[in-house]
């Protein structure tokens, strides 16, 4: 009786430790998700003003702005989606539809997964070896590719998961009609499976508004306004690398600036994405 | 895509080839990195990459073990959601962004209140007391493997908690009915069924803290030397390659940096396909059940 009765305690009380230290968990992880959020939001909002969209990236010691920048990244990532998009929804429905089965398709898939994840400096390289030293130049087209490396199996994989999410009496009903293959993918696979794929490219366009490490060696950076793509253009996040690396005050402010405009985007695009599944669902059901 | 993974490996491959034939071997366990000698070895930057993300996992682990428990069975159902989406939203945030803060928030805090405290308490016990001694300069391999931790954590907990979620309620509420505590049903029912997706979670986490860039780059110090101590900035490959690779002057600077990303691309792409290879087995397990 007694040795039972301790034996429950013990239980309980290690029960009760581990159930806190869990908890303790979950508070240290939003503690650094409010710790970051709240240092880009004061140091940011302190450098924001309206110079920032109307001025390029000054020299140290003048004031300026990230227009240049902001526009860089605009016109990369625009690019990078007119890539990578395409591809991907294609590639997507490749393996849904026809490679659903089958060695190749999950081989494919198999690869994709493990391109999802590769390391963005890695993709960098690659197009580094394989764009700019060939012509002998960092282009905005080549941070552009780069980019659309990473948008591509984020795309793919949402594209063909979404797909298989479509319940095969629709394409039964379709094929049933006389419909021919392309026009059930084109007008009612793709139609009845939209939000999930908008929400795939909007996350990869969140992904890749942040990215730096592939910009760096492709894009590489500019101090002017320039539309050229095949000259270097200037991108935010690398913008806000080389200001923050910087020993200047004013320059950090705008790194820190640069930051709140990044952060914000991205998360407002994360927000959004998830919000439009959740409509699409609801008028779903 | 298959065509775009291979062709990364090679133009690697290719591309490092004038450091692997220059320096032959020694170039992985060489610790020179003299630009100006045109010395190169691979040794700090590597050893860095490990260091760091051996911190990271170690630290990231237990709190996304915490923080998936938490998730899926302690926390009442009203509370659930938003969490989950909150350490998602950590997930979104650019790497760029954990940099800056690292640099300018973290950094000094790590200099002015836990490098002095490690060096006082820690660094003068024998034999370990080599890794925690050291002047509090904020900057090094222990703060670089805490950013990286706290980059880590969501991709971790979210994998577990969406395989803990699978773990069919028959099971735990055998084990409740039993008499089982929580922790118990966790620790007996829940983590074996889920070893293996768990497992390629965390190699999931691994690749990316291996692999990560900017975050490091901005609180690690960039310093060609190997030292014991945690507290001394070190380099790592992804982060000596974004620092340098805009300023190589020579052909064989250059080629040597490729090299770095080849060994790291090597690295990851393992890690990462062991990671996949356990997560598709317990979606077969899945699907049988």
């Amino acid at each position: 009786m007694n040795i039972s009765e301790k034996l429950y305690r013990r239980r309980r009380l290690r029960n009760a430790a581990a159930l806190a230290l869990s908890g303790c968990a979950t508070v240290f992880g939003l503690f650094w998700l409010l710790w970051i959020l709240w240092t880009t939001l004061v140091n940011g909002a302190h450098a924001l003003n309206p110079a920032l969209f109307t001025h390029s990236t000054p020299p140290p010691g003048e004031s300026g702005g990230l227009a240049n920048a902001l526009f860089g990244s605009l016109l990369i990532s625009a690019l990078a989606l007119a890539i990578g998009a395409p591809i991907g929804v294609l590639a997507g429905t490749w393996l849904a539809e026809y490679a659903r089965r089958g060695r190749l398709g999950e081989f494919i898939r198999f690869l994709n997964d493990i391109l999802l994840s590769a390391p963005s400096i890695v993709l960098g390289l690659f197009v580094y070896a394989l764009v700019v030293k060939p012509a002998g130049h960092f282009s905005a087209f080549a941070g552009a590719l780069a980019l659309a490396l990473i948008v591509l199996p984020i795309v793919v994989r949402t594209c063909d998961e979404m797909l298989q999410l479509v319940p095969n009496a629709m394409r039964e009903a379709a094929l049933s009609l006389g419909v021919p293959q392309w026009k059930v993918t084109v007008q009612i696979l793709w139609r009845s499976a939209r939000p999930g794929i908008v929400t795939g490219i909007l996350l990869a366009l969140a992904r890749i508004s942040g990215e730096t490490a592939p910009l760096l060696f492709t894009a590489l950076n500019n101090q002017y306004w320039t539309a050229k793509l095949d000259a270097p253009m200037a991108s935010v996040p690398v913008a806000i690398f080389q200001f923050a690396m910087s020993p200047y005050e004013d320059w950090h402010a705008l790194a820190w600036a640069g930051a709140l405009v990044v952060t914000v985007f991205v998360l407002l695009l994360s927000l959004a994405a998830r919000w439009y599944l959740r409509r699409a669902h609801v008028a779903h059901d | 895509m298959a065509l775009a993974l291979l062709g990364a490996a090679l133009s690697m491959a290719w591309g490092g080839r004038e450091a692997f034939a220059t320096f032959g071997w020694k170039f992985l366990i060489s610790t020179d990195w003299d630009a100006v000698n045109h010395r190169f070895g691979a040794l700090v930057p590597v050893i860095g990459t490990l260091v760091t993300a051996l911190i990271a996992m170690l630290i990231a682990v237990p709190v996304s073990f915490g923080i998936a428990l938490f998730l899926t069975e302690v926390a009442p159902a009203w509370l659930r959601a938003p969490v989950a989406s909150a350490i998602e939203l950590l997930a979104g945030i650019p790497s760029i962004i954990y940099g800056m803060w690292g640099l300018f928030v973290f950094a000094p805090f790590m200099a002015a209140h836990v490098d002095p405290w490690i060096d006082a308490h820690l660094g003068s016990l024998p034999a370990i007391g080599i890794f925690f001694s050291g002047p509090p300069l904020g900057l090094g391999m222990l703060t670089a493997g805490i950013v990286l931790a706290i980059m880590v954590i969501p991709f971790i907990s979210s994998v577990m908690r969406e395989v803990f979620l699978t773990v069919p309620a028959r099971l735990k509420e055998s084990a409740y009915a039993l008499g089982s505590t929580t922790w118990e049903v966790a620790w007996h029912i829940v983590l074996p069924y889920t070893r293996q997706a768990v497992i390629g979670g965390v190699f999931l986490g691994l690749g990316r803290a291996l692999g990560e860039t900017m975050a490091v780059t901005f609180v690690l110090g960039n310093a060609h030397q190997l030292t014991a101590s945690l507290l001394m900035p070190g380099n790592s490959i992804a982060a000596v390659i974004a620092n340098e690779f805009t300023e190589a002057d020579s052909e064989l600077y250059r080629s040597s940096l490729i090299a770095l990303g080849f060994l790291l691309f090597v690295v990851t792409f393992a890690v990462l396909v062991v990671a996949r290879l356990m997560l598709r087995q317990m979606e077969r397990k899945q699907g049988r059940a």
